[in-house]
């Protein structure tokens, strides 16, 4: 019962959250690249602005699509607040994501097309990494059970540093931040116009801003668990992480899917081999 | 109570579509210019997109002609209402001094309908940031109507 309303809670204020650290973000960036930068309300400005805007669709499977896309990021991030199981927290996301691919692939347009294809890169990228920081935590605590994440004793970080930066990768990419961000970025005018977004409009487009922002709420939630024993040091964890993000995401100039898959697959999956090997050592 | 939130939202966030028509691109440059960190029309919540499907505001540099007249009819149709035109400089306005030229159609209100008209040869980039303000007046007016 208390899971339920916990559960209820985070659907509701997830994205008031998720739509306020967007607009943070955009401050930091515009003073980091010594602008003004807009209002720290702008992403829920813009959603709201889109949602009051003319529903212009090419079919209805991006209809289904966006909505598909927003209820399975709200459930699991409803699931997660529940402390329910990582794992079908998991699979919840996975599936909204690709959701998000199937409505961009709908459209004949070869921007939306391409960025599809390169979405799914991006997803085939980041989710073995995801399962891996799972499958850490349950050699850890011998649970997938969020409740039991939460229960255990010491902070995670000290027994899986490696596996952090492991979800820090996935972050970056779930973020969609540079260098990763080439099958859609935050700014239009690249090579793809808006990539997977392009043909998404109005409301729909602002379905999935929302889902975004839920998402951005999981896994930083996700990151959460790391230092779960106080919330003095899992506060200041969450801001030097999304410090860092911001911080990557203007020096780094936007990269290749070939370099990602190689270079996120192979420092990912190397860190998580030498996190368990000395997860078994001691 | 949402009604209005989505209406004072739309005035805080413009996102232009800018189309170059055949401009000398003097314009154009002014209009890339509100972008940089001088100018930063961030503040404003405006951003520029590349893509008309995601676009309020259209803003159009240069003088139309018989070529590119049938792609600016295509934008404009492609973006969801409510939505917002503005004509820059000379050439956008009339045709400037192109006018009389025989592939010239002339002003860019020729074809689709303009609301807010920016001249200036080029417009400068103060002009063009109060020419979007002027068009959000007239967008929340068109909500209202």
């Amino acid at each position: 019962m208390q899971g339920l309303i916990f559960a209820i809670i985070a659907v509701v204020f997830a994205p008031v959250a998720g739509g306020l650290l967007a607009g943070l973000d955009r401050r930091v960036t515009a003073w980091m690249q010594s602008r003004q930068g807009p209002p720290i309300m702008q992403a829920i400005y813009d959603a709201a602005k889109l949602f009051g805007k003319e529903k212009l669709v090419v079919n209805r499977w991006q209809i289904l699509c966006a909505w598909v896309y927003l209820i399975a990021a709200a459930m699991s991030v409803g699931l997660f607040f529940a402390q329910a199981d990582l794992l079908i927290i998991f699979f919840v996301q996975a599936a909204g994501a690709v959701f998000l691919v199937m409505g961009a692939l709908s459209a004949r347009s070869p921007y939306s097309q391409i960025g599809a294809q390169r979405e799914l890169i991006q997803i085939l990228t980041y989710e073995p990494m995801l399962i891996l920081v799972f499958v850490s935590m349950y050699l850890v605590v011998g649970s997938f059970n969020v409740s039991d994440i939460l229960a255990y004793e010491s902070p995670l970080i000290a027994k899986l540093p490696l596996m952090f930066i492991v979800l820090g990768y996935a972050l970056t990419i779930k973020l969609r931040k540079s260098p990763f961000d080439f099958s859609t970025s935050h700014h239009g005018h690249q090579e793809l116009v808006k990539g997977v977004l392009t043909e998404y409009s109005g409301p729909f487009l602002a379905l999935i801003e929302v889902a975004h922002w839920y998402e951005t709420v999981l896994i930083l939630g996700v990151t959460a668990l790391f230092w779960a024993t106080s919330w003095y040091w899992m506060l200041l964890l969450l801001v030097c992480v999304y410090f860092a993000e911001l911080l990557i995401d203007n020096t780094m100039a936007r990269m290749t899917w070939r370099w990602m898959l190689r270079y996120v697959w192979g420092i990912g999956l190397a860190l998580s081999f030498i996190n368990f090997i000395w997860l078994y050592a001691r | 109570m949402f009604k209005g939130f989505i209406d004072k939202s739309r005035a805080k966030s413009p996102w232009i579509m800018h189309f170059d028509c055949g401009s000398c691109n003097g314009c154009d440059i002014e209009t890339l210019a509100c972008l940089t960190p001088l100018y930063d029309v961030e503040r404003f919540g405006i951003i520029n997109v590349g893509n008309p499907k995601h676009a309020d505001v259209l803003l159009v540099t240069g003088c139309v002609n018989h070529r590119n007249k049938s792609v600016l009819r295509n934008i404009y149709e492609q973006m969801p209402s409510p939505k917002a035109v503005i004509a820059i400089g000379a050439c956008g306005l009339t045709g400037g001094i192109f006018r009389d030229c025989y592939n010239v159609v002339g002003g860019v209100d020729k074809v689709i309908p303009v609301d807010v008209y920016v001249p200036g040869c080029p417009a400068r980039p103060e002009a063009i940031i109060d020419g979007v303000v002027e068009a959000l007046n007239l967008f929340q007016q068109k909500q209202a109507g």
